[in-house]
């Protein structure tokens, strides 16, 4: 095998590897486009940098395979998984499409972009040129040589990117307060005068504790016998996991005269 | 001369400080600041007899210096001084313009004594002067235009001081357009001796003095003549000779003294001072002196007639100015025979149509600013100072000897009788008849105003003499009336002086022996005079008689306006009519109709902007696409080339 | 195996990176579009510093993985900036500038 082979080539492990991953990259880049959540689309990415990354290893770059797993599957993807946390994980993409034709014409320029690409690559005729030496590819102060000789500018301003880019997220995000500080005092004053309104004064009832369940979700009984919905935490109660309190306990009397909910306090009866 | 030469230029510096200073002062010199304008006035004078007297002094050699004070423009082959040429032609201006022009600062301080704008009067009167001298004092044509259009400007400013009355704002407007007429001959005139010799200054032009190379003596005869009709014309707007002779008694609108200032030191005597100063190529050009002279003799008897048929006391005597320009032309047209005479009757007639100007001011002072002579009569009784100064500027403006215009008006009229075949005859006639009907309606205005009967009623009308500093400009100019005229013709003084710039006028014999035509010219004025007395010394009817069909259209200046508005005005408009037709309705409706199609192409375009990032980022794709592709092609179809 | 097998890939995935970018509505799975078109880029850069023998190419990998990481940072905090405001993650709730 001559040197400009060499270079051209591949060894028949690295061909194995190439058409084990390749094919599943492309599957999960596809899953992209297609999967409704994102936080799919998210793991589909991480799988395609994390082949990346191998491959880089295998094409003779070791150091940039570690940083794309460090940067990219560590950083880059955490801090998507984390704004997809904050955004809401559930928000799932309805596929339908509301701008006319843009379906087609998006597909139609994406395998355009594809057909044009490849074909140019195909068609190409590449310099031979000399194959990376050992040295080169096990050593990483070769690129560290070019980036801190040649490109030691480009790598300063680039610094400043990365200061300038934290910085603008941090202004980006940063969060005005817009109403006056809830202190105690000021809660306390809030439930004052919502008694006036049929408020409670005193913190909610806690839920109830049975000897057949010792659950955060069932209602505790009033001294009437009757079951206290509000002594249920808010969101068991909007979620619909509540459970009845044991029937047995519960005296039976006409609906009607059931026990209401107290209205809320304003700032909300989860302090129960 | 060279050691006082650097004064010159403060000549027109002080009245032009003097106007910007009040222009610019505003409301808080109200007050005082007419002072400033007649200290202005006062210093240009003072320093222009100075210099005057500095000059008769002078070696008649280095009579003639010129001072420049800075490279005005350079353009090309085109370099222009602002240069001052001081020579006794403009040295006589100065002293004209300055004496005169002082006189009517000191009378119009009284006179607008009562006007709420008197600072502004006295910045345009400034103004004038400052553009008056700087016109006569230039020494290229270019220079003198500033100071020609400067006039124009004031005059306009001060025909229309009171334009809050429409009459008097369209007069300015007439006298203003009229003049940008006879401008057009002078920008002709400057762009054709460009043309032909690459020069305005009139060093170069004219040559300096008797001696030295005039470019204008090369010129053809085409081209002299050319030129020559321009100057005229331009001479014809602003002296107000026929044919644009329009705007002078629409001119009375101004206030009087301005009336005395346009008719006696500025204004209508630039055109006689530009022909004169141009002599040489109007000697270079016979066709055109013959034009000039036509024109002047036209214009002398228009005047005289126009003059017989008014009853307005400014608008007879403006007709009056008309007619005496009218002479000066005459005399400038007839070669160097009469230049100097030209100048000599400018000078004569400066002082006593100032005089009058001044004299009839008075009387309308006196008069609750009435004009119409009608009402006047036996004013001599009230107004004793004012009658005999004007008694004065009558015997001098009918050219009785020894008054100063029998002193230059008969050298006219000898000048006029010199030459061969029908010429002399003609103009010479003319100019002797003008003298008579020069006569009549002159007598006829004294007549009506100060003798006879009075034809105004007491309580209504409470005639009295004017205050000191109004009467006492009208004896100065008086005495100037009676005893000027003989003092510069005593020994040719007056032709020697100017001999430097005019040449010299020579001894030409007139066709008729010179004490007959003496004596004839003295015939016919006094019959005119006598006529006139006999005619207006009984009642004079308060309504105008129909009159005779002369009369009628005396009255109206010959219809000069309705000729004017039928040959220029109206087709004038109607051309614009149809040109604004045209532009409303084809260039106008074209550009809206492309507006509109741009428009309507912007709002179809405006549908690619959805707002949906998405389709943004669709077309981008497109273009790299579309990009890809190109740059694939090229590539392969120059792979195949190259193989 | 020819080693422009690589480069095919990379053009394969980034013209699926770009049709992602145009046909999801969620930005932040629009953002991953573009973070598959940069790998994709960063992929060819590494195969052509491979076929050439220098190390020039890596580096601009390694740079585009820098400042993909700075237009991360910026690009999720307008992301969220946008849902706090108007509770939506979706590019085209953003369209208020339309002809």
């Amino acid at each position: 095998m001559t040197p400009d082979m060499a270079a051209m080539t591949t060894t028949d492990g690295e061909a194995f590897l190439f058409w084990v991953l390749a094919p599943l990259m492309v599957l999960a880049a596809l899953g992209l486009l297609f999967v409704r959540r994102a936080v799919h689309a998210a793991l589909c990415l991480v799988f395609v940098m994390v082949s990346l990354a191998i491959m880089y290893i295998a094409s003779g770059a070791p150091f940039l395979g570690v940083v794309q797993v460090v940067v990219y599957t560590g950083a880059v993807m955490m801090l998507f998984l984390f704004v997809l946390m904050l955004v809401g994980v559930d928000a799932s993409d309805s596929l339908t499409e509301t701008i006319r034709g843009q379906r087609w014409i998006g597909l139609l320029l994406g395998l355009g972009l594809a057909v044009v690409l490849i074909g140019v690559v195909s068609r190409a005729t590449f310099l031979p040129g000399t194959p990376l030496t050992e040295n080169q590819v096990a050593n990483p102060v070769g690129l560290a040589r070019i980036l801190f000789g040649d490109y030691v500018l480009a790598m300063e301003t680039v610094g400043v990117l990365l200061v300038t880019a934290a910085m603008g997220a941090l202004v980006l995000t940063h969060r005005r307060r817009l109403e006056t500080k809830r202190t105690q005092r000021w809660v306390a004053e809030q439930r004052v005068k919502a008694l006036a309104e049929g408020g409670t004064l005193t913190p909610l009832p806690a839920p109830g504790v049975y000897a057949q369940s010792n659950a955060m979700d069932t209602p505790a009984l009033g001294p009437d016998g009757r079951p206290l919905e509000h002594s249920v935490s808010r969101v068991l109660r909007i979620r619909g996991q509540e459970k009845a309190a044991p029937a047995s306990l519960v005296e039976t009397r006409s609906a009607g005269q059931v026990s209401t909910v107290p209205a809320a306090t304003p700032d909300g009866g989860e302090d129960s | 001369m060279n050691d006082v030469i650097g004064y010159a230029p403060w000549l027109v510096g002080f009245p032009l400080i003097g106007a910007a200073v009040l222009l610019l002062g505003g409301r808080a010199l109200d007050k005082w600041g007419h002072w400033i304008g007649v200290l202005a006035s006062s210093a240009s004078m003072i320093l222009g007899l100075w210099l005057l007297f500095r000059m008769i002094g002078a070696d008649p050699a280095d009579r003639v210096v010129d001072h420049s004070l800075w490279t005005w423009l350079s353009a090309g082959g085109l370099d222009v001084n602002l240069a001052l040429r001081l020579d006794p032609l403009s040295m006589t201006f100065v002293g004209l313009v300055t004496f005169v022009g002082w006189l009517i600062h000191l009378y119009s301080v009284e006179y607008m004594a009562h006007d709420p704008h008197r600072r502004r009067f006295f910045a345009y009167l400034n103004l004038f002067i400052a553009a008056m001298l700087v016109l006569v004092l230039a020494d290229s044509y270019l220079v003198l235009f500033i100071g020609w259009e400067g006039v124009g400007l004031a005059s306009y400013l001060l025909i229309g001081f009171w334009d809050h009355k429409r009459p008097n704002a369209v007069a300015a407007k007439k006298a203003f357009v009229m003049n940008r007429v006879g401008d057009m001959g002078l920008i002709v005139a400057m762009a054709l001796l460009f043309a032909h010799t690459g020069a305005l200054d009139y060093g170069t032009l004219l040559g300096s003095g008797a001696s030295g190379t005039a470019a204008v003596d090369g010129l053809d005869q085409g081209t002299a003549t050319a030129v020559g009709l321009a100057l005229l014309l331009a001479a014809c707007g602003k002296s107000a000779q026929f044919p644009l002779q329009a705007w002078l008694g629409d001119a009375m609108a101004g206030p009087t003294p301005v009336s005395a200032l346009i008719h006696a030191a500025t204004m209508v005597t630039a055109g006689v001072y530009l022909l004169v100063r141009s002599g040489p190529i109007l000697d270079a050009a016979p066709t055109a002196q013959l034009v000039v002279v036509i024109v002047g003799s036209v214009t002398l008897i228009f005047g005289a007639i126009v003059g017989c048929a008014k009853d307005d006391i400014k608008k007879a005597l403006a007709a009056s100015t008309m007619s005496q320009i009218g002479y000066m032309m005459l005399a400038a047209g007839l070669g160097p025979v009469g230049y100097a005479f030209a100048i000599f009757h400018l000078i004569t007639h400066g002082f006593f149509k100032a005089g009058l100007f001044l004299g009839a001011g008075s009387v309308m002072h006196g008069m609750n600013d009435e004009v119409n002579m009608r009402g006047f009569g036996a004013l001599r009784h009230v107004m004793r100072l004012t009658a005999w100064s004007m008694f004065f500027g009558w015997l001098a403006i009918l050219g009785i000897p020894p008054f100063s215009g029998f002193w230059s008006k008969d050298k006219i009229i000898e000048a006029a009788f010199v030459g061969e075949g029908w010429q002399p005859w003609v103009f010479g006639g003319a100019a002797l008849i003008g003298a008579g009907i020069t006569a009549f309606y002159m007598t006829r205005l004294m007549t009506m105003t100060f003798w006879g009967r009075p034809r105004w009623t007491e309580p209504e009308y409470h005639p009295h003499e004017s205050p000191g500093l109004m009467v006492w400009p009208q004896v100065v100019l008086a005495v100037g009336s009676i005893a000027l005229g003989g003092v510069l013709a005593f020994g040719d003084v007056f032709t020697t002086w100017l001999e430097p710039v005019v040449g010299t006028p020579g001894h030409h014999e007139p066709v008729l022996a010179v004490p007959v035509l003496m004596g004839a010219t003295i015939g016919v004025v006094v019959l005119g005079a006598v006529i006139g007395y006999a005619m207006y010394r009984r009642d004079v009817p308060a309504e105008a008689p129909r009159g005779s069909v002369l009369t009628r259209a005396a009255r109206r200046d010959l219809f000069q306006d309705t000729v004017n508005e039928g040959l220029v005005m109206k087709p004038g408009q109607g051309v614009t009519a149809v040109l604004v037709t045209a532009d409303t309705g084809v260039i106008a409706r074209g550009w809206a109709t492309l507006a509109g199609g741009v428009a309507a192409l912007g709002a179809w375009l405006r549908k690619a902007q959805t707002g949906y990032v998405r389709a943004y980022a669709a077309s981008m794709a497109a273009g790299v696409l579309i990009i890809g592709v190109v740059i694939a092609l090229v590539a392969t179809l120059g792979q195949t080339a190259g193989a | 195996m020819e080693i422009t097998n690589y480069v095919v890939l990379a053009c394969i995935l980034f013209a699926i990176g770009a049709t992602t970018v145009l046909l999801r509505r969620n930005a932040i799975v629009v953002f991953m579009g573009v973070e598959l078109m940069l790998n994709a880029t960063n992929l060819a850069f590494v195969t052509f510093a491979r076929i050439h023998g220098d190390l020039t190419g890596q580096v601009l990998a390694f740079f585009v993985m820098v400042v993909a990481a700075a237009e991360v940072v910026v690009g999720l905090a307008i992301i969220v900036t946008i849902f706090r405001t108007r509770r939506s993650a979706s590019v085209d709730d953003v369209n208020l500038l339309h002809g």
